[in-house]
């Protein structure tokens, strides 16, 4: 390969893709609205993404909840702050840390799966089956796994923050003989409308960008089994990249909204 | 000509098809006609762009040049919709079965027919309509049964009956034998004749295996260097003299 190829085919395979991924969305969205409508398969795909991954995202809220109680709250006592403590846990949680890493975890979790489902379904002709049997099979399969995502990925986050407050007063109530009321009510007096909405909002993207990406890198899934796995990993990579550049154009707009 | 070709009409005709992957030519001008109620069997090496000329008739894939017609309809012309009406017709067995892994044997038949409802109309309870099917196939046990359960022949099975529950006219079988022992390519191969005389569909089928095509076939093709090399009934075929054909069937 010449010298200057090695660096153009990446710039130009990441142009394709991300050009390839538009139109993907772009399809979404013209058969979002047309029917049938699969609501079964749209019921079905909430179960399994949702209920399926409390366990992991509530586990994985409650003990960042306690660790980051435990860690900040020495420092805390030392600088005379300790009634700070809920309130800059809350907004931590709220505002970053309970989304980010929810979001993280779904695209490990539910990014990967759905990759390496469609992509299974790719390489062993199901797809395939499903459009000579005249039914549409992007519909069935990638709209109703996109909207799935997009509903209940915020809702975990929700759980997620709920239980990581919840392990954070654990800790304060261990350490500190803080009441539940009281460590809540600090809690709810810290957290503001700016804090809530804006957070609340870039989950469902976060949720959108994970089934997105884990659709588009299974639907067009190539090479057979190994091309699975490839699939799969490269649906949880890039979704990941893609919830933190979400991330941050997120921060950014709610500086500017609400700094004017 | 035979009988079938002088009584009935043409079902789908194939001109000069061509298809290339990059620089590599894999149909190059490939014809055919499939009359109603016939069976044609395409033969040829691996890699000879069989499996590729069914997928460009079924519109999985897109050929570069030629034109390919349907029950007087052309390929090329048809939206979206016309074309899932005509796949409603034209019935199509994968080499791997492809049944839905996540879905039952009876979820498996419902889902085509469940989303057809301008040709079936609104289905309440759709029992009757699988359990025909899958008796047609002879397994009406493994009604509820998954996929993971079923040993590759009875795959082959559920696969044809879901074919068949849309009642397509054309069925095209992609290396309906492949893969399974001998005995039991035998049941499908009996299955496939059966099925052709109880609905008197027409079919295209794709295989290697000799002692199929002599079974099913009214008219053989082979398909060398991607085109029609040459066509006939097996016994003219086998019979003949030309040293690339002779040289396929020694194989």
């Amino acid at each position: 390969m010449k010298p200057n190829n090695i660096l153009i085919a990446p710039i130009r395979s990441f142009f394709v893709e991300t050009g390839e991924l538009a139109y993907f969305a772009g399809r979404f969205f013209r058969e979002i609205f047309r029917r049938p409508f699969e609501f079964k398969e749209l019921l079905k795909q909430c179960y399994n993404m949702g209920n399926r991954s409390m366990l992991l995202v509530g586990v994985t809220g409650f003990i960042i909840g306690l660790v980051f109680t435990l860690q900040s709250r020495p420092k805390m006592i030392e600088l005379g702050a300790v009634a700070w403590l809920p309130s800059m846990v809350s907004i931590s949680i709220i505002r970053e840390i309970g989304p980010i890493i929810t979001a993280l975890i779904c695209a490990g979790r539910i990014g990967s799966g759905i990759g390496a489902e469609l992509g299974a379904m790719r390489v062993t002709e199901q797809i395939d089956a499903m459009e000579v049997s005249g039914t549409n099979p992007f519909k069935f399969l990638v709209v109703t796994r996109i909207l799935a995502t997009t509903l209940m990925i915020p809702l975990l986050v929700i759980m997620s923050d709920a239980v990581a407050l919840f392990g954070s007063f654990l800790i304060e109530n261990i350490k500190g003989d803080v009441s539940f009321t009281l460590y809540f009510d600090e809690v709810f007096r810290a957290l503001k409308y700016s804090d809530l909405v804006p957070s609340t909002i870039k989950t469902f993207f976060f949720g959108f960008a994970i089934g997105l990406v884990g659709c588009y890198k299974g639907y067009y899934c190539k090479h057979g089994t190994v091309g699975v796995g490839l699939t799969a990993n490269a649906a949880v990579v890039e979704a990941s990249m893609v919830v933190f550049i979400i991330d941050f154009a997120a921060v950014l707009i709610t500086d500017i909204f609400y700094s004017i | 000509m035979n009988d079938i070709q002088n009584s009935t009409n043409k079902i789908v005709v194939i001109k000069d098809l061509v298809k290339s992957y990059g620089e590599h030519k894999v149909l190059n001008g490939f014809n055919m006609e499939l009359f109603e109620g016939e069976t044609v069997v395409i033969m040829g090496k691996s890699g000879s762009g069989k499996s590729v000329m069914i997928k460009c008739l079924i519109g999985l894939e897109s050929h570069d040049s030629g034109t390919i017609t349907i029950m007087n309809k052309n390929l090329d012309k048809m939206d979206a919709d016309t074309l899932n009406d005509i796949r409603t017709e034209v019935g199509f067995l994968f080499q791997g079965s492809a049944l839905y892994d996540s879905m039952s044997v009876r979820e498996n038949l419902e889902f085509p027919l469940r989303r057809h409802i301008g040709k079936f109309g609104k289905i309440g309870d759709a029992t009757p309509l699988v359990m025909e099917a899958l008796e047609s196939v002879g397994l009406p046990q493994t009604i509820d049964l998954m996929p993971e359960e079923l040993s590759g022949g009875m795959k082959r099975r559920i696969a044809l009956a879901r074919t068949l529950i849309l009642k397509p006219k054309i069925i095209l079988y992609d290396e309906p034998t492949t893969g399974l022992d001998p005995i039991t390519s035998k049941e499908i191969v009996l299955l496939m004749k059966s099925i052709q005389e109880k609905y008197k569909t027409s079919s295209i089928v794709i295989t290697h295996d000799v002692d199929c095509a002599r079974f099913i076939a009214d008219r053989m093709i082979l398909l060398i260097d991607g085109i029609n090399y040459i066509m006939g009934t097996y016994l003219e075929l086998s019979q003949s003299e030309d040293p690339k054909v002779k040289a396929f069937f020694k194989q």
